[in-house]
């Protein structure tokens, strides 16, 4: 089957998932949800005030009528303002999403890199001392929480010490970078890497079981360059399609190193916006969120091909 | 399903002819296993000491009163002593109520009422507070709750979550699994669908976002929310078992036989797929109980009046800028030693249940 019409077809599929998204999302704020116009009115308000509301938002309208105007909302990409500040929703997300990746690549990259580091060591060592008591320490590493590493993290080396500033965000991506994102890109890795390694770890046991390795032995191949090359070219791609089918998560994952530490990212503003009620917000978070996950989905299908021609899409 | 495996077939003459007539079946063999698995067995005795804690814990046997103010304003734990330079709040003079205030001059106008309640019978009715002790086990918060009957009844709350939402989840995706799977077509696409819509938004994601709606906390709400998100990756799996059973010769020799759709499902395929349903089951606790940590301590958890490990690191969080550091080592640890039992005896659980894994 050639590109273009797998890739026709793929898109195709997503309209059902997406429609359902949308459905799911729908039933949730305009139905499940109750009446908005309680939340926003404040606790004293007349009959008056309120049907003034529900006219604003549309939802006196029949529900029907409520989901076309949503479905057209999502194609516009205008989802109105937020009922908190009154700021556009698709401004906010133009502004937060720097500061999110600011974060995020570079946490993810490290992540990668350390993860398949360690993973290469544990499993040229297998079966040792050295596998067995990192493995276990990677469990006790992932089994604390994240919340904990924040809270003593930010007290021990941001407060105490004064390695890095305890929290805050600057208009300068650099200084962001070497500054202000150190200690939550640290400590957002502490909990990452651990179920990493272990995965990876499996990636490469299930190639070094291989004939290819068996026979690159043979031909009197290092160990060193039959792990690095032979092994972990093969390994690579389970690996680089976990990460990148690790990214859409990793947009709302980071909320907790976006909230502690005070950066203005797309996660700490979902968090807002849970607190605040802040229903087209999170609204459109949710569709933004599931559209990312669904594209990365099928990119990380076409880079599986593409690195491995034995894959047969279907 | 071993029986042709040697080593399993113990040739004990010892043993009474009648019991040789059954070989052992596949809890007993994943028993055996287990038990040689030092660390799974280890893990199993941890998981089971808190399990029976909170047990205890719910049912008022143990730390019934963790919202009783027992010790003093940020007792520290016994074991530190009392610090000279803390000032000792139980020994120091308490003051003494005024009969009348002076506001900026002004004569409080309910003195004379305050008078009055002071001096008639039922005065003698007022609680007299109880001495508050200087030191506790794992000392105290800032109100002088015991930390240590906190973390037992926090983790009574983030195991209850835990478990009932992980048996809720695995109830669903079994079912779910069982339909699509075994049913195929229609059924299959429509499981699918839902199935695509539920993962293509992130979990926390989704969780926030139904937290956000129902806007009332309690644990049966939390259990509800985690349990109805929760059971995709358990369907995922229930339904490629379901897949590969369903054309197996037992099951056609069942049909044929004349064992209805439903007998077949859960009589015959459903238990030889419980190894799979167990092991979902510990790894979905372990997954739950984090959430509930995460949401509690944002404030989308549990309500006000119950006690959390997640609501007491968000207490913690405060308190450390003090040096106060013991409830959120007490939370900290307890949860941390509890996740590490319960994934240690996950994939004990795996290796017992399943020999051929284990390469």
């Amino acid at each position: 089957m050639n590109l273009s019409a797998f890739l026709i077809r793929r898109l195709w599929q997503m309209i059902p998932t997406l429609l359902g998204v949308v459905l799911l999302v729908f039933v949730l704020f305009n139905w499940v949800g109750g009446d908005p116009a309680y939340l926003l009115a404040g606790k004293m308000a007349g009959p008056q005030a309120l049907a003034n509301i529900r006219h604003q938002l549309g939802t006196d309208l029949p529900l029907w009528q409520q989901l076309l105007v949503f479905i057209q909302q999502i194609l516009t990409l205008d989802f109105g303002n937020s009922w908190a500040t009154q700021e556009p929703i698709a401004q906010i997300f133009r502004t937060r999403l720097g500061p999110s990746l600011t974060l995020l690549i570079p946490m993810m990259l490290l992540e990668t890199l350390l993860a398949v580091c360690i993973a290469l060591l544990v499993a040229a060592f297998r079966g040792s001392w050295l596998d067995r008591s990192l493995m276990v320490v990677s469990t006790v590493l992932m089994s604390i929480s994240l919340l904990v590493y924040i809270i003593v993290g930010q007290y021990v080396l941001a407060f105490l010490w004064g390695w890095f500033p305890v929290k805050g965000w600057s208009d300068h991506w650099a200084h962001n970078l070497t500054t202000y994102a150190v200690l939550p890109i640290l400590m957002g890795l502490m909990v990452s890497v651990a179920p990493s390694v272990r995965l990876y770890r499996t990636f490469i046991l299930d190639e070094i079981n291989q004939d290819y390795v068996r026979t690159a032995r043979a031909r009197g191949l290092s160990e060193s360059r039959v792990l690095l090359v032979h092994v972990l070219r093969n390994a690579a791609i389970p690996i680089v399609t976990n990460v990148l089918m690790g990214l859409p998560g990793l947009l709302t994952g980071a909320f907790l190193l976006e909230r502690f530490f005070a950066i203005p990212g797309i996660g700490r503003e979902i968090i807002l916006a849970v607190e605040r009620s802040d229903f087209p917000l999170i609204k459109a978070a949710t569709i933004g969120v599931a559209v990312a996950t669904l594209l990365t989905n099928l990119l990380g299908d076409l880079l599986y091909r593409w690195l491995d021609p034995r894959v047969h899409l279907d | 399903m071993g029986a042709s495996n040697p080593d399993l077939a113990t040739p004990s003459s010892a043993n009474p002819p009648r019991e040789e007539e059954y070989s052992a079946g596949l809890w007993t063999l994943a028993w055996r296993r287990l038990r040689a698995d030092g660390v799974g067995l280890i893990s199993l005795g941890v998981v089971g000491a808190y399990v029976l804690l909170a047990l205890l814990a719910g049912l008022g046997w143990v730390a019934p009163h963790w919202s009783a103010e027992v010790g003093t304003h940020y007792a520290p734990p016994s074991w530190m002593g009392t610090s000279a330079r803390e000032p000792d709040f139980a020994t120091a003079p308490q003051p003494v109520w005024p009969g009348s205030v002076d506001l900026y001059g002004l004569q409080d106008p309910l003195a004379d009422l305050l008078a009055r309640i002071h001096t008639e019978p039922g005065a003698s009715l007022v609680l007299i507070e109880a001495p508050r002790r200087t030191t506790l086990p794992l000392g105290a918060d800032k109100w002088g709750h015991d930390v240590l009957a906190k973390t037992i009844q926090g983790g009574a709350t983030s195991l209850q979550v835990g478990l009932f939402s992980a048996v809720l989840a695995t109830v669903l995706g079994t079912l779910m699994g069982a339909l699509a799977g075994y049913w195929g077509g229609k059924v299959d696409d429509a499981f699918n669908w839902l199935y695509g819509v539920l993962t293509a938004v992130p979990y926390l994601l989704l969780v926030f976002a139904i937290a956000a709606v129902l806007h009332q906390k309690g644990t049966s709400t939390l259990i509800l929310i985690l349990g109805l998100t929760g059971w995709t990756g358990v369907f995922r799996l229930m339904r490629s078992e379901y897949l590969k059973h369903k054309s197996r010769e037992y099951v056609l020799a069942a049909g044929a036989l004349g064992a209805s759709h439903w007998r077949r499902m859960f009589l015959h395929i459903l238990p030889n797929t419980s190894h799979v349903i167990l092991v979902q089951l510990s790894q979905n606790v372990v997954g739950f109980i984090k959430s509930e940590v995460i949401l509690s301590f944002l404030g989308f958890g549990v309500p006000v009046d119950a006690v959390s490990w997640g609501s007491m690191l968000n207490e913690a969080q405060n308190e450390l800028i003090l040096g106060k550091w013991w409830q959120l080592a007490a939370a900290g640890v307890a949860m941390a030693v509890l996740v590490t039992a319960f994934s240690l005896l996950t994939d004990a659980l795996r290796d017992a249940l399943d020999p051929r894994l284990k390469s």
